[in-house]
């Protein structure tokens, strides 16, 4: 169990009695806490297993839960043992014993925390670099990446890492494929079983781009690129929000995505990608870009209006006068 | 030794009676005048902003020029304290004229109910209008909270549309966080910080009344948010959707820059105070718990909030004149906004809670009748909780891409603030063993202030692990996770103090029958508002939607009906307090609590000028149980002997 130190209970040493029952209530409650949470609960705790970082998410927020579980039945049991046991009788007026500090209580309670405190930023630590910043976003140049190959074209049943970028604008999710011809889709199609690289950017105000089942989240910057990892466990639809206020619609900033197999997520690639060539589409998006100037956006994408396009953005890339309502 | 004494007469002065006869009530200067200004002011500044920005590019979505409603604010608050009299001193000075009698200083005011609506110089009538103005602020907040509740008592919008739900999130967000900053150090720290230390008077009264002044200003300025149609940002005020917003945007900006001035000049005021004023015998190991919250709170204040005032100037003159602070494109950056902002906002996060942790203090020693368990670790543990938390902000951009490999340091930092937190828990409940606790409203609210901050404690350990925190960041988890530290931390700990020092402040003591309803109605509804919001977010609802998942909504509805009654226990206060204060008036001038505290050796309400002489300060405020324990002070000390007979050695006179 992560946490074995006591409750700390002020002026144990001269009160054995309250401070050994304390001690063995909280010894059995504190232990069927976390046998409850580590057995019963984990399974079951957000955001699932449905991928890589979700997996580690579930398991950290586990493990937090379990760690956290015996302070909070140490500090309520000792309270609610106080109120209980040391209420003033009626009519009693007297003060009670004078108690200044315990130095070695002081000294225990320091320690505890202390080692908790630290287990947790050393368990953290490794859980964040360990598995490539385990969802969230990691900036334009990350320093803890995933094993995958970087590869200009992608295909199933290799170590090819998916480059998928993820353009939020208001308020809508975008997303382009670059080792699919730069193709983009309202839709985010992911393959199971391989390593995944989000880009997230924006093209005019601050997002963030939250897959919940995957558990990944990186804050959609204008102007930036921002990279996050991981590699999808599970086939099923997915919910992709945005968890940054972007303005007035950002409540209805959602869509929803899905987990295929590799051989159906590159049927399905290639197949836009192909209709998307024949309607023109990749001729007139932008060149695909991680970071993409707002100011210029407009004209770059002022022929996609004229195609009766399949573009998640409906062809109004960026323009404030034309705000995409859902 | 000498800091412990101070530069104070013992004897009061003998000028001579009030030689400057008052001027009728309508030509002295008071809230009318300073309505008249700010009237003027505005129209001024806003024919100024035409005259100068009118053919000025607009933000995208603002249909008024932002100058002129820059400059009207601006002057509108500049005409509200010059008719308040603000400047008066200042210009009678510059013209060489004396200044007016002392006797403003240390409250010798007439009695009547005017000095209320007056720029008053005494720490005690500030003490009182604070109150009165921070449960109105609190009450506005209140009620936006319960507009958002009835929104989001649907998954989809039904009520109110995208554009008033984000108003109205954003007018309540930043009326709590703006306003409530001063929630407890406004109405006991200006009324009590002076009476604690055995001062007359604080160190810069005109500091203090103007910092009070300026909270109705920055709530006005905040409220007509709502006339150009709120603000979509929420109390944050991202950057570049502030540059895209409405002209709301700039009353945002305006308003909590204003309040951020107000909360530096409370905090100088109070530092000052604080080291100088302090009476013989006043050492640093007997300031109270109280104090010592005050004094970190303070230090918070003026080193934190400059960096909001900078940055709201900031997104101001980007919105106005065309500056790009924060404007990637052109050079600037959002980012910047960001690092700012929480620069301010998490030692912001400490300005609410610490307060509280000073009241919870005081209260619970007097209530369990027994010394404050570890004296030295309380105090320290508020000053490890204050440096410290200049050095978490970027735990709220774990994901935004900042530095990314910079955060395992701002985990650990996060997670190290947990430890002078817990050393107020210790504090706590080394006083409550074998005590004798007393369950008195005050001590009532005390409890559920450790229950409330003890669960927003543990969920922020959730949120400090940055694997845990991409699954929370930004949902209804963090939303659980600060209402249960800020309104169940220090809203708790102000409803403890209103009842505690209510009797003390007034002569009247609340009903008592009412006051346990409302305890309890509180606690309860509290926590089932906000205990299934950890489970909302957990289940993918992000902040200040009004649309979420349908599976939710049950949850959600259970949430808004709790938030609801919660509604009404606040309700249920504010007619004990009304029926209280004016027509039951039932009165308490004794020391009800058989508090050892200096402010409750004196008379009900306390005298206008605190002390007669200068106290000499003989022992701790928490010597409970101690047989033979010294009083906390000898409030008539004889002259001549401070120093000699009574102070420690080295403790002289001034």
């Amino acid at each position: 169990m992560a946490t074995t130190e006591t409750p700390a209970a002020p002026g144990a040493q001269r009160e054995p009695n309250h401070a050994w029952r304390l001690f063995a209530v909280w010894f059995v409650l504190a232990l069927a806490a976390d046998l409850v949470i580590w057995f019963v609960w984990k399974p079951h705790l957000p955001p699932g297993d449905m991928s890589s970082s979700a997996q580690h998410q579930q398991f950290d927020i586990a493990v937090l839960a379990v760690t956290g579980a015996p302070v909070v039945v140490a500090v309520l049991l000792y309270f609610v043992y106080a109120i209980v046991v040391w209420r003033a009788k009626p009519g009693d007026d007297s003060d009670g014993e004078p108690i200044y500090g315990n130095t070695k209580v002081q000294a225990t309670w320091i320690i505890g925390t202390s080692a908790i405190v630290l287990w947790l930023a050393v368990f953290g630590t490794i859980e964040l670099v360990g598995p490539a910043g385990a969802g969230a976003g990691e900036g334009p140049s990350p320093i803890w990446t995933l094993a995958g190959k970087q590869t200009t074209s992608w295909a199933p049943g290799t170590n090819d890492m998916l480059q998928v970028q993820v353009i939020g604008q208001q308020w809508t999710w975008t997303y382009r494929y670059p080792q699919f011809g730069g193709m983009e889709s309202s839709s985010l199609m992911l393959p199971v079983g391989m390593p995944v690289a989000f880009h997230v950017t924006s093209l005019d105000v601050i997002h963030s781009f939250w897959a919940y089942q995957l558990g990944v989240k990186a804050d959609a910057n204008p102007g930036v690129d921002n990279v996050a990892y991981t590699t999808p466990k599970a086939t099923g639809g997915f919910t992709v929000r945005c968890s940054e206020l972007c303005g007035i619609w950002h409540g209805a900033m959602f869509n929803y995505g899905q987990v295929l197999s590799p051989t159906a997520f590159q049927s399905w690639a290639s197949g836009v990608q192909a209709k998307e060539q024949a309607d023109g589409v990749l001729a007139a998006l932008p060149a695909y870009t991680l970071t993409y100037d707002p100011t210029v956006i407009p004209q770059l994408g002022k022929n996609i209006p004229a195609i009766d396009g399949i573009t998640g953005a409906a062809g109004y890339y960026y323009g404030p006068g034309n705000p995409v309502t859902p | 030794m000498a800091i412990e004494t101070q530069p104070e007469r013992a004897e009061p002065t003998g000028r001579g009676p009030e030689v400057i006869a008052r001027r009728p009530w309508w030509l002295s200067p008071g809230v009318h005048t300073g309505l008249i200004g700010a009237v003027i002011g505005y129209f001024f500044g806003h024919w100024l902003g035409n005259f100068l920005g009118g053919d000025y590019a607009r933000s995208s979505l603002s249909d008024a020029n932002d100058v002129a409603i820059v400059l009207g604010y601006l002057f509108a608050v500049i005409g509200w304290v010059a008719g308040l009299g603000v400047f008066n001193d200042l210009f009678g000075l510059m013209l060489g004229r004396p200044l007016p009698e002392e006797g403003r200083l240390i409250g010798k005011e007439d009695p009547g109910l005017g000095k209320y609506f007056r720029y008053t110089l005494d720490h005690k009538v500030v003490g009182i209008q604070y109150l009165y103005g921070m449960i109105a602020y609190f009450l506005t907040g209140g009620l936006f909270a319960m507009a958002i509740r009835t929104e989001l008592l649907s998954p989809s919008y039904h009520l109110i549309g995208p554009e008033q739900y984000l108003m109205v999130v954003g007018e309540h967000g930043t009326m709590m966080m703006m306003m409530m900053s001063s929630v407890i150090l406004g109405p006991f720290g200006q009324y009590f910080g002076p009476l604690l230390i055995g001062s007359k008077r604080v160190a810069f009264p005109r500091l203090e009344a103007l910092g009070f002044w300026l909270t109705p200003a920055a709530y006005v300025i905040l409220l007509s948010a709502v006339l150009f149609g709120g603000f979509p940002t929420g109390w944050t005020g991202y950057e570049p959707l502030a540059l895209q917003a409405q002209s709301g945007e700039d009353a945002y900006f305006f308003a909590f820059g204003l309040m951020g001035i107000s909360m530096i000049l409370a905090g100088f005021n109070m530092i000052v105070t604080i080291i100088n004023y302090r009476a013989p015998g006043m050492r640093w190991s007997r300031l109270p718990m109280f104090v010592w919250s005050m004094f970190t709170v303070s230090f918070l204040q003026v080193l934190a909030v400059p960096v909001l005032v900078g940055a709201c100037y900031m997104g101001l003159v980007d919105r106005t004149f065309q500056t790009s602070f924060f404007t990637n494109q052109l050079g600037g950056s959002s980012f910047l906004y960001e690092d700012l902002f929480w620069f301010f906002g998490h030692p912001e996060v400490y300005i609410l809670a610490l307060p509280g942790f000073g009241v919870i203090s005081e209260v619970v020693s007097v209530f369990c009748r027994k010394p404050l368990f570890g004296y030295k670790i309380a105090a320290a543990g508020m000053l490890g909780v204050g440096i410290l938390s200049f050095f978490v902000w970027q735990h709220h951009l774990f994901d935004s891409g900042i530095n990314p490999d910079m955060r395992p340091l701002f985990m650990l930092t996060t997670e190290l603030i947990s430890i002078p937190t817990g050393f107020i828990y210790l504090v706590g409940m080394g006083t409550f063993w074998k005590a004798r606790i007393r369950f008195s409203i005050p001590m009532l609210f005390a409890l559920a202030f450790y229950f409330n901050f003890f669960i927003g404690g543990i969920s922020g350990v959730f949120l400090s692990d940055v694997p845990a925190d991409t699954t929370e960041h930004g949902s209804f988890f963090v939303m659980a996770h600060f209402h249960y530290t800020i309104m169940g931390g220090l809203i708790f700990a102000f409803f403890s103090g209103i009842y505690y020092w209510l009797p003390k402040m007034t002569g009247i003591k609340l009903n008592e029958t009412l006051g346990k309803i409302h305890f309890w109605t509180m606690f309860i509804f509290f926590n089932s508002t906000f205990l299934p919001l950890f489970a909302l977010g957990l289940m993918g609802m992000p902040r200040r939607v009004f649309e979420y998942a349908r599976n939710l909504e049950t949850l959600n509805d259970w949430v808004s009906i709790s938030a609801f009654l919660l509604g009404g226990s606040i309700l249920i206060f504010l007619i004990n307090f009304v029926m209280s204060m004016l027509f039951w008036r039932e009165p308490e001038v004794g020391n009800p609590w058989r508090s050892r505290s200096l402010e409750w050796q004196l008379s009900t309400p306390p005298p206008p000028e605190n002390f007669k002489r200068v106290p000499v300060i003989l022992a701790g405020p928490y010597d409970y149980g101690v047989k033979d324990a010294l009083p906390v002070a000898d409030l008539n000390p004889p002259p001549g002997v401070i120093g000699s007979a009574y102070a420690p050695a080295g403790a002289g006179e001034g």
